[in-house]
């Protein structure tokens, strides 16, 4: 499989594949690296939002 | 300084005044303006750095990332879902929205962590509608991808409720 690098398209054999994740209440994150001789040459990121602002409207009271 | 998640208390007010329009719909004249068009929402990345939060107004592209394969101002979001509401009990009920698509930033290398998105009206002024943070990232020669939460009345991106 090619790979976007900062050097071009490169064949995925070449490269060194590292991938992570972060799972909390706001997010679940995956990242995935590529790395040619030990230098970072792709890194694409994927956040998943859970949560969100939450906006309470409220009316006053009169009198 | 930090950025904080929050609804951008700016345009609580706007919505009241009719100066944000996610979707179309039909309305008693105002002029002419019986079926306006929808505006469009943009969604621009903030560094870590930055203090974005519900203060902000205005999108600005003071400390937003810059890198390659990424213009100032973010990318269009995906809206072919308007906004809905629905009542909860007879005295409560919410109102809610969330973009019909992930935000994608492709091909871009943004090395300067960032950890913001801020979501703004690029047809009204580029006034702001809603920060969102998330764990620091960098990109390099890769995509970046937002995937919305479901549009629910629990979970949908931007919720207003009465209480």
């Amino acid at each position: 499989m090619l790979v976007n690098t900062i050097h071009g398209e490169m064949d995925d054999s070449l490269l060194e594949k590292k991938e992570g994740s972060l799972d909390n209440d706001i997010e679940f994150t995956t990242w995935t690296e590529y790395w040619l001789n030990e230098e970072l040459v792709h890194r694409s990121v994927h956040v998943t939002l859970k949560t969100s602002p939450f906006t309470a409207l409220e009316a006053a009271s009169i009198g | 300084m930090a950025n904080t998640q929050s609804m951008c208390t700016s345009f609580l007010g706007e919505l009241m005044l009719g100066q944000h329009q996610f979707g179309t719909s039909t309305i008693v004249s105002r002029g002419s303006l019986t079926s306006p068009a929808t505006d469009t929402v943009k969604a621009a990345l903030y560094l870590a750095s930055a203090t974005v939060n519900a203060s902000t107004t205005v999108y600005s592209s003071t400390n937003e990332v810059t890198g390659t394969n990424y213009t100032a101002g973010g990318v269009t979001v995906t809206n072919a879902t308007a906004p809905t509401s629905t009542n909860s009990s007879s005295t409560a009920g919410v109102g809610y929205w969330t973009p019909s698509a992930s935000i994608t930033y492709t091909n871009v290398t943004l090395s300067t962590a960032f950890d913001t998105v801020l979501l703004y009206n690029s047809t009204q002024s580029n006034k702001a509608i809603s920060v969102h943070t998330f764990g620091s990232q960098t990109v390099t020669a890769g995509t970046f991808t937002l995937t919305m939460p479901s549009n629910t009345t629990s979970t949908a991106l931007i919720r207003l409720a009465t209480t």
